[in-house]
């Protein structure tokens, strides 16, 4: 029975060791004994999204995670995004774009999007799967639509040079359209995939099963 | 935070026969809660309706996150997250399975909860657990007096009520293979597909063969205080001719099977709404002889 542990984590690539109640979140770890206030609380129940981190790679909730849970890992705030004072693009976007309002959600958009971004591996997401990609993080001051488009403008130079930041890059930043319009494309593609997944299901009641889903 | 998560501790078991023997060896009133993916726990200690303070982490385990099909149908590890099954190949075989698994929260959530978890969280509102009845699942427990396969459809026996003791653990769901030429139709009603908790959620599944339904399964959450199937809808349909009048009945059947609630989510009448017309789409997909207009 472990009341309190010794947590030994690599956070944003420094390895960290601290001495923290073995239930207590992984939000409050990183915000009070890491000093990395980055990571917001919002609703504190996995609703919102704002304390979103990547767990070994994966975005989670960090409000959810106990302490115990992270022994060992790899984790990844949106501390661990810049390099130094040069935003990553994806931050850039952000900025340019206007992606980020009272940037209560940012934190949790940018790291939600950091994973989306490696899921599609260079490739510019479609809109749907931006937003469903982004789904468990809320905003109340954008109405998504500019976070959509800073999120496929940043998948632009990922595209061509993944190794270079946008803060080097001048030309990957102030041309955002470019990388929008075969996110397009891309959509009317994925429009009739649920009809071609469905196997021997009619394709007209598949596609209408895989619509209704998101109600 | 309405609890004082400092003043919780958590064991951590060396096995699973460990895990089993300090889950039994813990005094009744005090048993050790499992704590699996955190999902659901970590809400309730948020809101303060956590009573336990002891937890048995079951993250260290290992061979209860495996998913694997087979002749014998689908096996899911209880600590299997719903990101894993819906990526999992061996899923692909059950697509209600997948599709409820990416409703489940969104990203953050399914990365971290876990099949076990959502069965064991019994809420009526749970995602996957229509789909499980869909399937005919059974949950696999064991204890330090050894394992046993409960019926999934007999696994809640009232709100919150499990049919399995304290000291048993969730090991394993699994499913039997699909019957060739089934039609199924999973749909959740919520505000939102993320995030939202459901209005209703349906999983049907039934085969139509030379005009003849069987292997009708109705399953549905939140309208009634567990997961259920609606067994007299169900009846109703096995080995009838799909007809406009069978369907009618079936439909008006569910006014027997299901009993919504007001809450904070959506009302009695318009979960019964929702439900009639789900039910009625199922059957015009099934087959064309089912549409009623």
């Amino acid at each position: 029975m472990s009341g309190s542990i010794t947590l030994n984590m690599q956070v944003n690539g420094k390895a960290r060791r601290v001495r923290v109640p073995a239930m207590k979140r992984l939000l409050d770890v990183l915000r009070d004994d890491c000093g990395l206030t980055g990571s917001k609380e919002g609703c504190g129940e996995g609703e919102c999204g704002a304390c979103t981190v990547l767990l070994e790679g994966a975005p989670v909730n960090s409000c959810l995670v106990p302490a115990i849970h992270a022994e060992g890992a790899t984790i990844v705030t949106v501390e661990g995004l810049a390099r130094g004072e040069r935003l990553s693009a994806l931050q850039q976007a952000f900025v340019e774009m206007g992606g980020s309002q009272c940037g209560m959600c940012t934190p949790g958009m940018l790291v939600a999007a950091v994973a989306l971004l490696r899921e599609t591996k260079g490739r510019v997401p479609t809109d749907a799967e931006v937003r469903t990609g982004l789904a468990g993080t809320l905003c109340r001051c954008t109405g998504y639509q500019k976070i959509v488009d800073a999120v496929q403008a940043a998948a632009a130079p990922a595209r061509g040079a993944t190794k270079q930041r946008a803060g080097a890059r001048p030309s990957a930043a102030t041309k955002p359209r470019k990388a929008v319009k075969p996110a397009r494309v891309a959509k009317q593609r994925v429009a009739a995939k649920p009809a071609r997944a469905a196997g021997k299901r009619p394709a007209a009641k598949a596609g209408r099963g895989a619509r209704s889903g998101r109600t | 935070m309405k609890t004082a998560l400092s003043q919780l501790s958590v064991a951590r078991p060396r096995s699973f026969a460990h895990a089993l023997q300090l889950l039994h060896d813990s005094p009744g009133e005090e048993r050790l809660v499992p704590l699996a993916g955190g999902t659901d726990l970590f809400v309730y200690l948020h809101a303060g309706t956590q009573p336990g303070t002891r937890f048995l982490d079951l993250s260290t385990l290992s061979g209860l996150t495996a998913i694997h099909a087979g002749k014998g149908g689908l096996s899911l590890g209880a600590m299997a997250t719903f990101d894993a099954i819906a990526r999992h190949r061996a899923c692909a075989g059950w697509p209600m399975l997948v599709q409820a698994a990416r409703v489940v929260g969104a990203a953050q959530i399914q990365n971290r909860a876990t099949v076990g978890g959502n069965i064991a969280n019994a809420s009526p509102a749970g995602d996957s657990l229509p789909v499980l009845l869909a399937y005919d699942a059974t949950v696999h427990v064991a204890s330090v007096r050894g394992e046993r396969a409960i019926p999934f459809a007999e696994f809640y026996t009232g709100y919150r009520k499990l049919a399995m003791e304290s000291d048993e653990l969730i090991v394993a769901i699994t499913m039997p293979p699909r019957p060739a030429g089934t039609y199924e139709l999973f749909r959740k009603v919520g505000t939102r597909a993320a995030q939202s908790i459901s209005k209703v959620v349906f999983a049907g599944s039934a085969r139509v063969q030379r005009g003849i339904a069987d292997q009708v399964r109705l399953a549905w959450g939140s309208v009634a205080p567990v997961p259920l199937r609606s067994r007299d809808a169900e009846r109703v349909l096995e080995m009838g001719k799909p007809t406009p009048g069978a369907a009618q009945a079936a439909v008006a059947a569910l006014a027997t099977d299901l009993s919504p609630i007001d809450d904070i989510r959506s009302e009695r009448e318009y979960r019964e709404a929702v439900a009639r017309a789900l039910l009625a789409q199922f059957l015009r997909g099934a087959h064309a002889g089912y549409r009623t207009r």
